[in-house]
């Protein structure tokens, strides 16, 4: 049996070099990590626009920059849809209630297309992604989901391209202005109905999970439409 | 392999067949049935296993005279804990899309019962070079039927195997689907229950 002192010592020196070593991997390795994940949403905001990699079938860290440095723009708006001088990257839109980010496609100077950060509960986990919009502010242009905990094969399914073709085209505005959001029914869309150009098909299996979308997407298309307002007004 | 003796030798491939971690001592399971959606992800866990096996092992080997009897378990745990929060740092900086697939499965290494178990059962008592390949011989066996299980699964639930479509889709147009049990967790308690069973017909053991 060996005494308390040299135990207390051991496991005091044991503790500060592993505490040492922890720290020195951690900070050397922080500026990588930190880029992987602002190339990993630049590359969710450009999926959801639908612009695809030219270069080879996956994006690299040189073309996701480039890329996104010529097309997008990252602006913060206010609850009254004005633009605010703060920067997306200071924005955590789980916390923050009064400012909301948004991203414009443009080339040259016109707008291609706006993309906003969306979340919510779906069944067992948070979904976040990304919904672009066509410039004239009611279309759906894509969708992207880079995070949840759903069931794969069922709610999981949301992160597959065709659920997410679905949404191409489909409008979350009625004819009378009113923000309806998109639908997603069990089941096919019926073509003949008067509401298909606000649904989706569904994911048979995943009820809970699309009802999750459907009401975190309108919810979170809401936060916007003061600004889609002005949007439209200005174009005419 | 004259340079290592019997016991080395055992060391090693002991736990690749005779007391396999997951199909004969029933370790490690969690993982087995989390990570083998895909064959991809299961590769790359093994090689997490084996490298925390490895140093987990070599390193309570080193220290095996040192460590004070009461607080063994403590100093286990927080050897192997650093090497497996050093382990998730480097994937998140070099493999980040993998590391966001296996989430935190690899941070739950820290509590996979089998490279506990090896540090306690066999590193605290055995040299370093010993302990180092008992290390390496855990963490391919745990890979082994990880892969395999993962192989099934991804092949039965998608179609592919290591992401590479094996099916035809030709098949897929005249009525074939694939099995989406394969892909949830019963699956994969089918699968290896299937497979453990197999392997303990070959290995030859008998439950009494």
């Amino acid at each position: 049996m060996r005494s308390n002192t040299y135990t207390l010592v051991f496991t005091s020196v044991i503790t500060i070099f592993f505490g040492f070593l922890l720290s020195v991997a951690a900070t050397s390795l922080k500026p990588r990590q930190d880029i992987n994940i602002e190339i990993d949403m630049k590359k969710n905001i450009l999926g959801a626009l639908g612009l695809k990699p030219k270069l080879s079938s996956k994006w690299t860290i040189e073309e996701v920059q480039n890329v996104y440095k010529k097309n997008i723009i990252g602006i913060v708006l206010d609850k009254n849809g004005s633009k605010t001088d703060k920067n997306p990257k200071d924005i955590d839109t789980d916390k923050n209630e009064d400012f909301f980010p948004i991203y414009i496609h443009k080339t040259s100077d016109e707008i291609n297309g706006y993309v906003i950060p969306i979340s919510g509960k779906g069944l067992w986990s948070t979904l976040y992604g990304y919904f672009a919009i066509e410039p004239d502010c009611e279309t759906a242009k894509g969708i992207t989901f880079y995070k949840h905990g759903e069931t794969p094969g069922l709610g999981g399914e949301v992160e597959k391209d065709w659920f997410q073709n679905n949404f191409k085209g489909k409008k979350f505005i009625d004819e009378n202005n009113m923000l309806v959001g998109i639908e997603v029914v069990k089941g096919t869309v019926d073509e003949s109905s008067d509401d298909a150009y606000r649904q989706v098909d569904g994911i048979s299996g995943a009820t809970i999970t699309s009802k999750g979308l459907e009401v975190f997407l309108r919810e979170d298309l809401r936060k916007y439409q003061p600004y889609f307002k002005i949007q439209k007004e200005f174009a005419g | 392999m004259a340079i290592l003796n019997k016991k080395s030798k055992l060391a090693f491939t002991d736990p690749l067949m005779a007391s396999n971690p997951i199909s004969l001592q029933v370790l490690g399971i969690c993982s087995a049935l989390a990570v083998t959606v895909q064959v991809q992800t299961a590769v790359v866990m093994t090689l997490a296993v084996i490298a925390v096996l490895a140093a987990s092992n070599t390193t309570i080997s080193l220290l095996r005279n040192k460590i004070p009897g009461k607080v063994r378990i403590i100093i286990q745990l927080s050897v192997i804990a650093t090497l497996v929060i050093v382990i998730d740092q480097i994937l998140k900086a070099y493999m980040y899309d993998m590391s966001r697939q296996l989430s935190v499965f690899i941070a739950l290494i820290i509590t996979n019962c089998i490279v506990m178990g090896r540090a306690e059962a066999y590193a605290m008592q055995n040299n370093v070079k010993d302990s180092f390949l008992d290390g390496v011989g855990n963490g391919l066996g745990y890979g082994g039927i990880l892969i395999a299980v993962a192989v099934f699964r991804e092949f039965l639930g998608n179609g592919s195997i290591y992401g590479i479509q094996v099916i035809p889709n030709g098949l897929y147009s005249n009525g074939y689907e694939n099995m989406g049990l394969m892909v949830l967790a019963p699956g994969a308690f089918v699968i290896l229950g299937l497979i453990v069973w197999l392997h303990r017909i070959m290995a030859g053991i008998e439950e009494e």
